[in-house]
């Protein structure tokens, strides 16, 4: 059963045509070397199979720990977009911000970047059992405050005309219990008064609960207030988002830009750990898998000491015995690199996939340092076992001791 | 004649015994690291979370509207209905009450600031800055300093470093913040601006001369407004005990669909079961349940994104820690294989000797037995030794490995080990000893 043929053994037909075929167009130098290499492989396929799988598996696990750590921070960037803005900017001391300052924050900052603007003011609740009450009466843009604010719980988002989303305890003292909540109610600001029909019900938790939201236009048609604040999502590092705030108060001098504290310091705060624990984590993984090739790989030099002496007493030079282990372990580790940066990257996909529900884009980046750093290690664990090897003589080992 | 063939291998391979155990104990100290940060990751990332601030608010059951534009609050200050603060400790008690970091209440009274002509109304907030407070036999602190982590005060000694939720001892002393029990007031950096006023100075508010004891930076509402100890406030409203809402900060379990379903509706198990989760809506109930005539609601903001952070940051670790788990697997069968490869000759010779394929492959087992338990108690040390570092370097704080995992991981790695080997020793056992013999490996 054994398919281990060494030097003794007799060839079959077949594998003596191979040689030849193998041996009959390259020059006779270059030509002797890589048949040597390609005969090391083909001779010993289960070893050399398992070192290169081990090298494989290494790099495939690599790669996707490396793709993950640039492309996780990436992705739960976004997610912690989720937060809703962290800039505003607000006019100075009751006034309105400018007409375009929407449009011009926009084309500062890039179409990714989402702006909403919200203009404020106290109405009176007209008729009713609640005649006479305050209430705070926003205009916003509700496709984009949709974007914006994902967690705001909404029953029905507004869609047409003079229809209001009301917080779930404004919603208390304007719709009257008893009739159904489609009922219009009616608001006045200064004497103007408006009608307005409930779309739906906006709950959150916080100050929103309490207000009525309702169309920027509408809104400034009614009262007559622009926009006094703006709220900006503004993506990418802590380092970016620094420098959208200095383009903002640069283009808005009359504008208050400032960061939103708690959900700056607290993104970077979880960011940080998860990037902290990443990185651990994959130094970890990778070391491992270095240590599994080295493992194998050691074993596998180890294990063929007699075509080292072969070589040695044929008369090869320690140059050439040396330059041959070396040039055969970096194949391992080129070959060993390609495929398992293409399997990392499969694997760095299913996890983004599995995970974020996103793919992962690949990062071809990665490949010059998976290719270095699997050669390296191919290389050490070449060399570990011919220092040892080196200082002993061929024959005692041709001798089997 | 057994445990001599294992105890004399040990001593002449030392070398190769020695490469095998290390590679044992890499492959289960990394293991073991892992499992423990990914066990623990939820947790710790769950308390990083809390520096968004409080996840649950507890009002008044019968509140009334809130009329507040740009932290200008433009309600009649005596107007609604408020919260004892005699309840406040009760929320200790709740079924969840290790889950609770933190809680601060808060009172605003709209005050004039200002000589006669130029008086301008702020709002002042009352609340806890870090008071001690008692429940039952339990001494604890709590309030803004571990709730709203991402205040900062500029006082007469601090540098306003960033303290670590529910983590009030990092932050240095109490620069600049004011005592519970004081008239010290914080004075938020915008008005205070306006007002010309820093530290030291004094201010008049309802015909109280009060001493600022630092300017407060939130990126909020709070940079136009004071904020006092709540005793003070509650005399200034002349409402003794009075709080208008509370904000707790909840470790939370993410969302599901037993979260969302209404307790009302549900079947007296599956309500245990609700009941018993951490999910925010549970605790929110709980809390409804201790403070008399209140309504608790979930902040959705910090509350529902913090959901999707935790099971994804969770997620993640589970498959790197999969990976993790997969490559020391893999080292350690590379490294039993490879030395189990190298000892054929002696194979050879036990089997020209007249020893069985049996007895060859249970000596070999043995072997690897041994090394696994060396490896693996060695493994699990350095392993815990690993995850502590990585907690305190990281986190801060410990990470604890539960010594159930103990037995799991030496069971892992004894059959890993066996599993590396299993392979290796049966091509091993069925090479033709002459071969072996005759150094044609």
């Amino acid at each position: 059963m054994t398919t281990i043929i060494t030097p003794g053994t007799l060839l079959t037909p077949k594998q003596v045509a191979d040689r030849r075929a193998l041996a009959s167009h390259t020059s006779p130098s270059v030509s002797m070397f890589a048949r040597m290499l390609l005969r090391a492989a083909v001779l010993r396929r289960r070893r050399a199979a398992s070192a290169l799988l081990a090298m494989i598996v290494a790099a495939a696990v690599a790669t996707a720990m490396m793709n993950l750590y640039v492309d996780v921070q990436a992705k739960l960037r976004s997610e912690f977009r989720n937060y809703g803005a962290n800039v505003v900017v607000v006019a100075k001391d009751g006034q309105s911000l400018p007409a375009n300052a929407l449009t011009r924050i926009e084309s500062v900052l890039g179409a990714k970047t989402l702006a909403v603007p919200f203009s404020y003011a106290v109405a009176r609740i007209k008729g009713g059992q609640s005649d006479g009450q305050s209430v705070v009466v926003v205009g916003t843009d509700f496709a984009r405050s949709r974007q914006l604010n994902h967690w705001w719980k909404v029953s029905h988002w507004p869609d047409a005309p003079n229809e209001a989303l009301i917080g779930m305890r404004a919603a208390a003292v304007v719709i009257p219990k008893a009739s159904s909540n489609r009922q219009p109610f009616e608001l006045t600001f200064q004497g103007k008064p408006i009608q307005l029909a409930p779309a739906g019900l906006l709950q959150t938790g916080a100050g929103e609960d309490s207000r009525i939201y309702i169309d920027q236009s509408e809104f400034q048609s009614w009262t007559g207030v622009a926009p006094s604040t703006i709220e900006v999502a503004a993506n990418g590092t802590a380092a970016d988002v620094d420098a959208s705030i200095r383009q903002l108060a640069q283009l808005l001098p009359t504008a208050e830009v400032r960061p939103v504290r708690q959900i700056m310091e607290g993104e970077a705060n979880v960011l940080n750990k998860t990037r902290a624990t990443l990185y651990a984590s994959a130094t970890l993984v990778v070391l491992t898998s270095a240590l599994c090739v080295l493992a194998t790989l050691i074993g596998w030099v180890f294990d063929r000491r007699r075509d080292f002496a072969i070589m040695k007493a044929l008369g090869a030079s320690e140059r050439l015995v040396n330059g041959f282990f070396a040039a055969e372990a970096a194949a391992l580790g080129v070959v060993g690199a390609i495929l398992g940066f293409f399997i990392g990257i499969g694997v760095a996909a299913l996890i983004g996939r599995v995970n974020f529900h996103a793919p992962v884009v690949p990062r071809f980046s990665v490949f010059p340092y998976v290719l270095a750093g699997s050669v390296a290690v191919a290389l050490i664990s070449a060399i570990l076992p011919i220092v040892l090897l080196r200082r002993v003589q061929p024959a005692i080992i041709l001798r089997g001791e | 004649m057994f445990p001599r063939l294992v105890y004399e291998s040990f001593r002449h391979q030392t070398r190769r015994k020695l490469l095998a155990g290390i590679a044992i104990t890499l492959g289960v100290a990394v293991a073991t690291a892992m499992i423990a940060v990914a066990t623990d990751i939820g947790d710790k990332i769950n308390r990083e979370l809390r520096s968004y601030g409080a996840n649950l608010v507890v009002t008044p059951q019968e509140d009334t509207l809130d009329v507040e534009v740009g932290g200008v609050n433009l309600k009649p200050p005596s107007d609604g209905t408020f919260l004892n603060e005699a309840d406040l400790p009760k929320i200790r008690g709740t079924f969840w009450h290790h889950n609770i970091v933190g809680f601060s209440p808060m009172l605003p009274v709209t005050v004039k600031v200002g000589s006669d002509s130029g008086a301008k109304n702020v709002t002042l907030i009352g609340t806890y800055f870090n008071k001690a407070l008692r429940f039952g036999k339990e001494d604890f602190t709590t309030g803004v300093r571990i709730t709203h982590p991402w205040w900062k005060v500029e006082g007469s000694c601090g540098d306003g470093r960033l303290a670590r939720p529910g983590q009030v001892e990092d932050s240095p002393a109490s620069c600049g913040w004011p005592d519970d029990n004081s008239e010290n007031i914080l004075v938020g950096e915008r008005l205070a601006a306006k007002l010309a006023k820093k530290p030291g100075d004094t201010l008049e508010i309802a015909a109280r001369q009060l001493t600022i004891s630092g300017i407060l930076s939130t990126g909020g509402a709070e940079d136009d407004q004071i904020v006092a100890p709540l005793a003070l406030a509650q005399q200034i409203l002349g409402k003794p005990g009075a709080v208008r809402r509370v904000y707790v900060s909840a470790l939370t379990k993410p969302p599901d669909a037993l979260s969302a379903r209404d307790p009302k509706t549900m079947t007296p198990e599956v309500y245990d079961r609700w009941y018993c989760s951490p999910y925010v809506e549970s605790i929110a109930y709980q809390l409804q349940e201790v403070i008399p005539h209140s309504h608790a609601e979930q902040i959705r903001q910090v509350a529902q994104n913090e959901g999707t952070v935790l099971s994804r940051i969770k997620g993640l670790m589970l498959l790197i820690t999969f990976a993790a788990l997969f490559a020391s697997a893999l080292a350690v069968s590379a490294a039993m294989a490879t030395a189990i490869y190298e000892r054929r000759v002696e194979i050879g010779l036990m089997k020209a000797l007249g020893a069985g394929n049996l007895t060859v492959s249970v000596l070999f087992f043995a072997e690897a037995l041994l090394l696994a338990l060396v490896g693996g108690i060695a493994g699990f040390s350095a392993g815990a030794l690993l995850a502590h570092q990585m907690g305190r370097s990281i986190f801060n704080s410990q990470i604890s490995i539960e010594p159930v995992l103990f037995p799991i991981i030496l069971a892992i790695a004894v059959f890993v080990t066996f599993a590396g080997s299993a392979a290796a020793i049966r091509r091993a056992v069925k090479f033709d000893p002459v071969f072996a013999l005759r150094g044609e490996g």
